[in-house]
């Protein structure tokens, strides 16, 4: 995009009169127009109600009663405020300031639900289930996109992430259905994952095959051939092969009955538990232990790991292995937790979405989490906007996610740095 | 400890880098390797270092016989090595980098970095180094990446260290101090490998110097040996190291920049307020530590850089805002930093790199098509002219030596009339046979008009050529100077001191010494 030059070291900040990017208060301000035009004087009138809790839960929270209008106005014109003030910090010469953009996404976001909600047939959303289903719809990405963290910060570009989700649902809804057992189903699962790292690693490590062209050609090989395995064995007989147990919900007590975040953080599948699980391990694994350190450097600067007697392929190798069990177990999720059966494609480009989560949340397993939970609710809200009865036409409600996935990704990720020896095969000497 | 090397052998297919290299390294000795750029240095200390196995020969370690499989078994036999690409990760800290692939760990295989700050605090201490264990390493200068790297030698307990190449990178002032280090590391009992093609540090540091020529040892001199003894045993032949050249006869200004000021994206500037003039029949040399605006300066000229403000002007023509294209038609001839990036399309042959900058111009083409009889037949003039050593005119031009590669990019750049003639880094990684050469041709331009500008890094080169000298420091102008500036002037203004302030300084530390 911008030419990076070399810059003389120890030199200081940015002068007065820096080179100014525009890009993000023109975007603001478009949205502040849109706002304006929208959420104010188009807003619906009448009250939207947003319920905080189940009415059979031990804590009811009141509902959230808002007059669409009034809301509608407030928040258009306080995004507008801050499209002005992102135009005057450009003006002086410095950058957006970064609480800005996340204010102003909120707001946004509050705005939107409050007309979109508003305009439905019935004006009335459960807040906690929509929080709640996000949650749920981001498990998959988020365990894709960990593997994704595993496999390229050692510097092995994981595009198989469609394929090991893919083929995990797979094995995890056969193992499960002939043993009778969710859990068999989830070790599968796991394994079914390696199967499919092993052959990027063996590929993009031992025969330094482009290592985008090998996950591509690996989602394409797993999609064909779990296809023709469900049209010839799962369907024929689907109460052997594709009939999995569901992983049982297992509430954990008094702390799932918090308003809110209850359901979110203690009323997991051991999928979910697993996640949050995977999610601190990680971070803690690869910015304090050992293993991470020497992960990041082969990732980073595979040749100075090298000179320091540290196996540079063999450390890589491990890794996109360990990130085949993460995403295998992610795929368990499509059928032991979300529906029982294995179906056609069914992963449906998630792989590719937790890729994005991955950059989105710049190759930071934390980052990476709350980018999947971005695109989660993207999802979800779709799936409650339709149930609803919205005006907006279902199809341009089915492309939210995508939509969101496109901005995130091109505009507000700013310099996002990619792991400097991503894709780029070791060869000694 | 003692290091023997004996009857080292190393081959890349057919290519002999290494043929039967015979050397002893004493404890407390500095042992410099000198030889051209592709001698084989570097391929022999790969070789000591572990990174390459020995095709034949053996290495005594303390008249022990070792076989090292990899870094880490060199590492534990005691030989450190500092590499002239420096082997760290930009995005971890300095302690982060030490301590890799030797971690101290804690509970659960976390981290225990605190050891790791306290040895580099003391080594740091010791030797005088002033680095700090939390700082990026990607953030600080590249003198203190060097010492990073000598640290992590050090914090292994090396008592050999290889330094390939170390003062390439370093400002004047910095190489007196790694000299400096190198000599308390010496005082210390430690050996140095010291691998340099610089006659003057070799001389300065060596307690024995080895030349080797074409993966061969063809002797060793005594520090004390002339400088023109040296190259010439370095070279094979006798080479003139002083540029005969007819002093500048300077005419009308026809160059002129003013107030040019080259921001980065990140609103830095690189090049800062720069004003300037080149008359016909002169040389200015750009003079400057990597990294302080050349690149982008010359690149301003070209028309490749953005967010370039002020004036350019080319016989009253402005050339500022104009494209590449226009630019190299007004009459400028470039040769880029980097030929086998920017200078040389690598898997065009070299009759096709000869005309890349009139493809589309008679003689070599007519109407749609290119006439390859012409094209042929003026690469042999030039492969003739310019002595290119190539199998022949349409090997792919990746293939040659950097030496030719560079005499290819000149020829093409000299086979037009010019009316301003830049070259960045004109002699960089060529032989000392191809830089006397290159020298001349870019003397004879001068004298044939034209204005010419050279960038360079080493201060050899531009006290070799210049009729007068700039210094460019963190994109400003220290001061335009006469080509019979003393070096030690010319080093504080690399420094960044103006011009007055460095010439008053110097000749106090003068004053003082009498």
């Amino acid at each position: 995009m911008s030419t990076v030059t070399t810059a003389a070291p120890g030199r200081s900040a940015a002068p007065a009169g820096a080179v100014r990017s525009w890009k993000t208060p023109i975007l603001l301000s478009v949205l502040a127009v849109v706002a304006l035009l929208v959420f104010g004087a188009g807003a619906p009138r009448n009250n939207v109600t947003f319920r905080l809790s189940d009415p059979n839960d031990a804590i009811v929270l009141p509902d959230l009663v808002l007059p669409a209008v009034a809301t509608g106005w407030l928040t258009a014109v306080m995004l507008a405020a801050l499209a002005v003030l992102a135009v005057l910090a450009v003006r002086r010469g410095s950058a957006v300031p970064v609480w800005l953009v996340a204010v102003f996404a909120v707001l946004f976001l509050i705005g939107f639900l409050t007309w979109v909600v508003g305009s439905a047939n019935n004006p009335n959303v459960a807040l906690y289930g929509l929080l709640a289903g996000s949650v749920t719809l981001a498990v998959p990405l988020i365990f894709g996109s960990l593997s994704g963290v595993l496999s390229e910060r050692s510097g092995v570009v994981n595009i198989a992430i469609e394929g090991q989700l893919l083929f995990g649902a797979f094995a995890a809804a056969v193992a499960a259905s002939v043993s009778g057992s969710a859990i068999v189903g989830l070790f599968a699962a796991a394994l079914a994952g390696v199967i499919v790292s092993f052959l990027l690693a063996v590929f993009s490590i031992r025969y330094i095959v482009n290592q985008v062209i090998v996950g591509v050609v690996l989602n394409v090989l797993v999609s064909g051939l779990t296809g023709f395995l469900f049209s010839s064995v799962l369907s024929k007989d689907a109460e052997t092969w594709n009939s999995p147990p569901r992983l049982p919900v297992l509430s954990i007590p008094v702390l799932s009955e918090i308003p809110i975040l209850g359901p979110i953080l203690f009323e997991q599948t051991i999928v979910g538990y697993l996640m949050y699980i995977a999610v601190a391990v990680i971070y803690v694994a690869l910015f304090r232990s050992r293993w991470g350190l020497r992960t990041r450097a082969v990732g980073e600067h595979p040749k100075a790991a090298d000179t320091l007697g540290v196996n540079v392929n063999r450390m890589r190798f491990m890794n996109v292995l360990l990130a085949g069990v993460v995403a295998g177990v992610g795929g368990s999720f499509f059928t032991l937790v979300s529906v029982s059966g294995f179906g056609r494609d069914m992963t449906a480009g998630q792989g590719y979405i937790a890729l994005a989560a991955l950059i989105f949340g710049r190759w930071n397993p934390i980052g990476a989490f709350f980018a999947a939970l971005l695109f989660g609710f993207a999802t979800n809200l779709s799936n409650v906007l339709s149930l609803l009865g919205t005006p907006v036409p279902d199809q341009f409600l089915r492309m939210l996610p995508y939509v969101v996935t496109v901005f995130a990704v091109a505009g507000l990720v700013g310099r996002s740095r990619a792991p400097g020896a991503s894709g780029i095969p070791y060869v000694k000497g | 400890m003692k290091l023997e090397l004996k009857g080292i052998t190393k081959r890349f297919g057919s290519l002999v880098a290494n043929d039967h290299i015979d050397l002893v390294v004493e404890p407390g000795q500095v042992h410099s390797l000198l030889g051209e750029n592709g001698a084989g240095k570097s391929t022999l200390m790969n070789v000591l270092y572990g990174l390459y196995q020995p095709t034949e020969g053996t290495i005594l370690v303390n008249d022990k016989p070792a076989t090292f499989s990899g870094p880490g078994e060199a590492m534990a036999s005691g030989i450190g090595m500092v590499h002239q690409h420096f082997m760290l990760v930009p995005v971890f800290t300095v302690a982060e980098n030490v301590a890799l692939g030797n971690e101290s760990v804690g509970a659960g295989g976390l981290l225990n970095l605190s050891e790791t700050r306290t040895r580099i605090r003391q080594i740091s201490d010791q030797y005088g180094f002033d680095v700090d264990p939390d700082a990026i390493v990607e953030e600080l200068p590249v003198g203190v990446q060097q010492r990073v790297e000598i640290i992590k030698a050090l914090v292994r307990d090396a008592e050999v260290l290889i330094l390939d190449e170390p003062t390439a990178v370093l400002t004047p002032k910095e190489t007196d101090e790694l000299l400096g280090i190198m000599g308390q590391l010496k005082a210390d009992g430690k050996s140095i490998v010291f691998i340099s093609h610089k006659l003057r540090e070799v001389k300065a540091v060596s307690d024995v110097i080895t030349v080797i020529r074409r993966g061969k040892v063809v002797g060793t001199a005594e520090p004390g040996a002339s400088t023109t003894e040296l190259a010439s045993l370095m070279v094979g032949r006798s080479v003139s190291l002083t540029l005969q050249k007819a002093p500048a006869a300077p005419g009308e200004v026809t160059f002129s920049v003013r107030d040019l000021t080259v921001r980065a994206a990140n609103g830095q500037h690189v090049v800062d307020g720069l004003s300037f003039d080149i008359a016909k029949g002169e040389i200015l040399a750009i003079a400057g530590v990597q990294g302080n605006g050349q690149t982008e300066l010359t690149e301003a000229i070209m028309g490749l850089q953005e967010h370039v403000s002020g004036s350019i002007t080319l016989d009253g023509e402005e050339l500022l805002g104009r494209s590449v294209r226009d630019v190299i038609k007004e009459g400028v001839g470039f040769v880029p930093e980097d030929r086998s990036v920017e200078g040389l399309v690598g898997t065009f042959s070299v009759a096709e790199n000869l005309i890349l900058n009139r493809y589309d111009e008679a003689p070599f083409a007519r109407g749609l098509t290119m006439r390859p009889a012409v094209i042929e037949k003026n690469a042999q003039e030039k492969i003739a002219e310019y002595d290119v050593r190539t199998q022949s005119a349409s090997a792919a031009a990746g293939t040659l030596s950097g030496g030719n590669q560079q005499k290819v990019v000149m020829a093409r750049e000299f086979s037009r009339p010019l009316k301003l003639f830049i070259a960045s880094q004109p002699t960089r990684g060529v032989d000392v046979g191809s830089i006397e050469f290159l020298h001349k041709r870019i003397v004879a331009e001068r004298d044939g008009g034209t204005p010419v500008m050279i960038v360079s890094t080493e201060l050899d080169e531009v006290l070799e050529l210049a009729d007068r000298i700039a210094v460019l420091y963190r994109g400003r102008l220290m001061g335009i100077v006469p080509a019979d500036t003393s070096r030690d002037v010319l080093g504080l203004m690399m420094a960044g001191m103006h011009a007055d302030e460095a010439l008053a300084q110097a000749t106090e530390l003068q004053g003082g010494d009498q």
